[in-house]
């Protein structure tokens, strides 16, 4: 159902991200150059935040239990071997989706 | 707009009385407009191939996410077409069928996407040249988009780069579209069990870090960015933990010293 919050968060969200994007514009703008600083985080941030979100979509692995890391560890494993071997993007995503959706399903 | 320049300009050349070479130069200009233009298209377009199977996987993951917390079709497309945001848009499903707070929204926006901030920085010299289109590119800077235009493209004219660019944002913001729509409705026509589905962002994130780590010899941000998050991770808990992150892989890049290549 789509009520009028679910229409503000969207907004929000939107709007958000947008401004995000365009920060670096606005406030570097009609400067003649961006300070080195600024440009050494732009070529070193990407890498670094990439892998802070590989970390951040196995936050809620546990070792409690075997079901609690074993899937995703599997097939992130997959998809990482998959991915050096074939570089297949499209491959590598639906093979280690597929296999984490059987291992949570049917297996553990 | 073209054929009345080109009429005019047989005109002119007739008039000065050398008809065929002018005219034939006239030709080949449109022409090579032309051409130069579809290659450009097309150069573009197989660029984006890798993004649009990702993005139509992914896409379609968070389409069958979407329907299956009770969300309509069209709400779908609207969310891709306007928020345009991967992970954000993930994370939005459970945002929403939850009920979480607009304040929630605001900074789980902000969290997630402050990468995108980085992104910008690096295309600040790129988009100087983009004119009128430049909104557009700003816009639609996704990691995936942003891991494309980074690439260097010596083979392409420079006053063709607006054009390559502008293509590129926008076959992948349609194959990000068309992906949720496809996944809405196949959601909502086969009864399907999407329990971690959710997987598609992960699996995603690990092929872009590998595809980045190739793509580079200073592996010393990834490491930082890994081993910061973890550590922060199992300190401070898995709801709050993105901030301190964040905030120690920016000083830690801050104080590192890059490696200049030799030669």
């Amino acid at each position: 159902m789509v009520d009028s919050h679910t229409a503000y968060a969207i907004a929000i969200m939107a709007l958000g991200t947008a401004l995000l994007r365009f920060l670096p514009f606005i406030i570097f703008k009609g400067k003649g150059s961006t300070p080195p600083l600024v440009e050494k985080l732009g070529r070193m941030l990407p890498c670094a935040v990439i892998a802070m979100l590989v970390v951040y979509c196995l936050k809620d692995m546990h070792f409690t239990t075997t079901a609690g890391y074993l899937p995703a560890l599997m097939a992130g494993l997959l998809v990482a071997l998959l991915h050096v071997w074939k570089k297949n993007t499209l491959l590598s995503v639906i093979s280690g989706t597929v296999v984490y959706m059987l291992l949570i399903q049917f297996v553990f | 707009m073209k054929e009345p320049a080109h009429r005019q300009f047989l005109f002119l050349s007739r008039q000065a009385g050398n008809e065929k070479s002018l005219a034939d130069y006239a030709g080949i200009c449109t022409l090579g407009g032309h051409r130069r233009m579809n290659r450009t298209v097309r150069q573009a377009f197989v660029e984006t191939i890798p993004v649009m199977t990702g993005y139509l996987a992914l896409g379609f993951g968070f389409g069958i996410m979407l329907k299956a917390s009770g969300y309509p079709v069209w709400l779908a497309m609207v969310m891709s077409m306007v928020i345009y945001a991967g992970a954000l848009q993930y994370i939005a499903v459970g945002l929403l069928s939850g009920g979480a707070s607009l304040l929630t929204v605001g900074l789980t926006t902000f969290l997630v996407n402050a990468r995108h901030v980085f992104y910008g920085i690096s295309m600040l010299d790129k988009f100087k040249i983009t004119g009128k289109r430049t909104p557009y590119l700003i816009f639609a800077l996704t990691d995936e988009t942003y891991s494309l235009l980074c690439r260097e493209t010596p083979d392409i004219p420079l006053t063709e780069r607006k054009n390559y660019y502008f293509c590129i944002c926008l076959f992948d913001h349609c194959y990000w579209i068309a992906g949720s729509v496809l996944g809405a409705v196949t959601g909502s026509l086969v009864p399907f069990n999407s329990q971690g589905i959710d997987f598609v962002l992960t699996a995603l994130f690990i092929t872009i870090f590998i595809e980045q780590w190739r793509s580079t010899t200073q592996h010393a941000p990834a490491i930082i960015g890994l081993v910061v998050t973890a550590i922060c991770l199992a300190l401070f808990g898995s709801e709050s933990f993105l901030i301190a992150s964040m905030g120690m892989i920016l000083l830690l890049l801050c104080l590192y010293r890059e490696e200049v290549p030799h030669g």
